[in-house]
């Protein structure tokens, strides 16, 4: 148990600074930067108890907001992604609580974890770009700028995740 | 009462993913106001701290751009204290009289340690503070043309609204006449700007330089900002003006930081008008 806690620790460290430090300079085609600290959402031990989680979603979101003067844009959309992640778990890998404990995202078949991340990946843009051009006069370019950044980031994350069970 | 424990404990996740995401809107909203202190901000000595040690490495790769600009700024002032050499010639009794010599502006100077040009809010951090004189509202300028406005300082760093920020209308006028107007950005191209509120007796023409105009008290007059790229006109007045900077908004590294020393009185003369 102590070593899991540590691990999440040093997980939630290390994708903020890989964040803040390389991926937020990315700027693939000029704009588009890789979301990859929601790997922290999707990796995070499943539990019942969900409070810790959304508290440390939010302040991984917060964070990040601190290094790129974004007010609460990413806490926001990290929370909501950290708040649906059960449910969209529930719901696209048919899984019921119970199976919570030993459930290992690694473990699962390929092409319904790609669903599972690709569905909270758009979500989390999308509410970035919205809450950051804040207009309806932006919808093009909030739904083009999403679309593009989740694609990027949906590929990191799914090679992160088989780096992640390689090693094991 | 035993009802309402009993909805806070079926729902506490809820409420608790409620309150939370009620702090992160708030402040995102406050974010996005105009003129408002900002909470969250990368004035703080993490992220500072962070972003200057990045940058360290960086310069490097950008020593001989930053050589190149230096060079370009020195022969322009050099060029001018040549030209005033000539003018006081012709006044041969002239005397400066130091009883009326004011001095409106001071120059100091800062490192761009942070750049986004990439989002619609964009904000830049500099690696002086407090400490170094940095107040709120001050001109962020480099050799080139304007950067921005100071925003969140703290002891060592400070933030800039960067001129790519919604947020952002800094008062510029034509270099060849007195017609002025607002420089806003439309969150396309991070090089293009747009002025509006220009009136259409300003007879304008491509190609022509865009330099700060005196109504600001942030901004001294006659900065460089840019020349015009392309313009339209409908029913009589201009529908766009594409104003493109001098300045690479992606490659900005020394920059000057301008304190208005008349700015306060400037203030509290408008404040005074204000209340009539």
């Amino acid at each position: 148990m102590n070593t899991n806690i540590l691990q999440n620790i040093l997980l939630f460290i290390g994708l903020l600074l890989l964040q803040v430090i390389i991926l937020n300079r990315v700027l693939f085609l000029g704009y588009i930067n890789p979301f990859l600290y929601l790997l922290f959402v999707i990796i995070y031990p499943y539990r019942k108890d969900r409070g810790i989680l959304l508290l440390l979603c939010f302040l991984l979101g917060l964070f990040i907001d601190f290094f790129l003067n974004s007010g609460g844009i990413n806490a926001a959309a990290t929370l909501f992604v950290a708040y649906l992640r059960l449910p969209l778990l529930k719901w696209v890998l048919g899984k019921s609580e119970i199976d919570f404990p030993v459930f290992d995202i690694t473990k699962q078949p390929f092409l319904k974890v790609l669903t599972y991340v690709s569905i909270l990946t758009f979500m989390h843009s999308l509410i970035i770009f919205s809450l950051e051009y804040f207009k309806f006069s932006y919808l093009g370019t909030i739904l083009s700028r999403t679309f593009l950044t989740s694609i990027f980031t949906v590929i990191l994350i799914m090679f992160s995740l088989v780096l992640l069970t390689k090693r094991k | 009462m035993q009802q309402l424990v009993n909805f806070i404990t079926k729902y506490k996740y809820f409420l608790f993913f409620l309150l939370l995401e009620i702090i992160a809107l708030s402040l995102t909203i406050q974010n996005h106001s105009y003129h408002k202190s900002k909470f969250v901000n990368s004035a703080n000595f993490v992220s500072g701290g962070i972003y200057n040690r990045i940058n360290k490495f960086r310069e490097f790769t950008k020593l001989r751009t930053y050589n190149d600009q230096l060079l370009e700024e020195n022969t322009r002032l050099k060029n001018i204290i040549a030209q005033q050499r000539i003018d006081t010639t012709d006044q041969v009794f002239g005397v400066t009289d130091t009883t009326k010599f004011n001095q409106r502006y001071l120059f100091t100077r800062a490192k761009i340690i942070d750049n986004q040009y990439h989002k619609r809010y964009n904000y830049l951090t500099i690696d002086k503070g407090s400490k170094n004189g940095i107040l709120f509202d001050q001109a962020v300028v480099n050799s080139k043309g304007i950067i921005g406005i100071t925003q969140s300082v703290s002891k060592n760093f400070a933030t800039v609204q960067s001129i790519l920020n919604e947020n952002s209308r800094i008062n510029v006028s034509l270099s060849n006449s007195l017609h002025f107007g607002s420089l806003e950005w439309d969150g396309k191209d991070y090089n293009v700007l747009q002025l509006v509120d220009l009136p259409i007796q300003a007879n304008i023409k491509i190609g022509d330089s865009i330099i700060t105009g005196g109504r600001s008290i942030i901004f001294p007059a006659g900065i460089p900002v840019g020349t015009i790229e392309d313009f339209g006109v409908e029913n009589n007045s201009y529908s766009f003006i594409n104003v493109r900077l001098f300045n690479d908004m992606s490659a900005i590294g020394p920059v000057n930081v301008i304190v208005s020393l008349f700015k306060e009185e400037i203030n509290t003369l408008e404040e005074a008008r204000n209340e009539y």
